[in-house]
């Protein structure tokens, strides 16, 4: 079930992403573009996504659990540090090079020839780069010798 | 600044940004977890046991989704400037800088700013700051 729901979300998510403009490149950098010919049409997608998802993360705080009767998997993380800034940081001067961000190049794959290919394969490697970093047992026997 | 009427789709969208609403909703109720494409394709480069369908099935909804667009209206233009190089690099930086930011466009900009997350409004701050900041050395400089 939960993997039926998580399909169906994905789909629904990629439906949404195509409408909105987000999965087209120039027009992302379109919106960011604040010095030049400014396309806002991004901020209305936040917009919309934050007034739907607030009213549903206000109505599941006071739930145990979920319809289908599992538990919630929230971040627990509340810290504010460097990682998460120049992770950030890092992750938008991407974003502005070519006008993905990886749900819209996901959502690209089977629609815009091979340039979401290219963008999605050099995008694993990046997180790859982190699991070796981070989370292999030499990686870390190392960083911490 | 100008406005850019030309390309200017408030209704689409709005309607669009509803739908990426609804699927955050969706995943709430139903998975109990947090719609964040980075982190939902990051945690398969580390695979545990029973977490492993869900995280392809949500990918491939995602993947799917123009095919399913495709058959009710036509698809929208979609018009990639950059080059292979810049892909390349674009493509590592946003790979490496959500995974160590713990979050994209969807995790901390939809979800984490929904449920009022500090983290998400300091991240989501950050990389608009740098998206805005790269376009503009790129185009005006």
């Amino acid at each position: 079930m939960q993997v039926l729901t998580a399909f169906l979300t994905g789909l629904v998510f990629g439906l949404g992403l195509i409408l909105s403009g987000m999965a087209n490149p120039a027009k992302v950098i379109g919106f960011l573009d604040l010095a030049g010919n400014w396309d806002p049409s991004l901020a209305f997608v936040m917009a919309g996504a934050i007034a739907i998802g607030s009213v549903a993360f206000w109505f599941a705080r006071d739930r145990e659990r979920t319809l289908l009767g599992d538990v919630f998997r929230m971040p627990t993380a509340t810290r504010i540090d460097r990682r998460l800034v120049l992770g950030s940081l890092t992750f938008g001067v991407g974003w502005g090079l070519a006008g993905y961000c990886p749900g819209p190049a996901v959502a690209s794959l089977a629609y815009g020839g091979s340039k979401p290919i290219v963008f999605v394969a050099a995008m694993l490697a990046g997180m790859a780069i982190y699991e070796v970093r981070n989370h292999w047992p030499s990686a870390r026997r190392q960083t911490t010798a | 600044m100008t406005i850019d009427w030309t390309n200017f789709t408030p209704w689409a969208s709005l309607a669009g940004g509803l739908l990426i609403g609804v699927a955050a909703a969706m995943f709430l109720f139903l998975n109990g977890r947090i719609a964040g494409v980075s982190g939902i394709l990051g945690g398969l480069l580390r695979p545990a046991s029973g977490d492993i369908a869900w995280r392809l099935a949500f990918l491939l909804g995602l993947v799917a989704a123009p095919l399913a667009f495709a058959l009710a209206a036509p698809l929208p233009e979609a018009q990639v400037d950059a080059g292979t190089l810049t892909l390349v690099a674009a493509g590592l930086l946003v790979g490496v800088g959500t995974r160590y930011g713990s979050g994209c466009t969807s995790g901390h900009g939809v979800c984490g700013l929904s449920r009022r997350s500090p983290r998400s409004v300091v991240a989501t701050v950050a990389f608009m700051l740098a998206g805005f900041a790269t376009v503009f050395v790129i185009r005006h400089i």
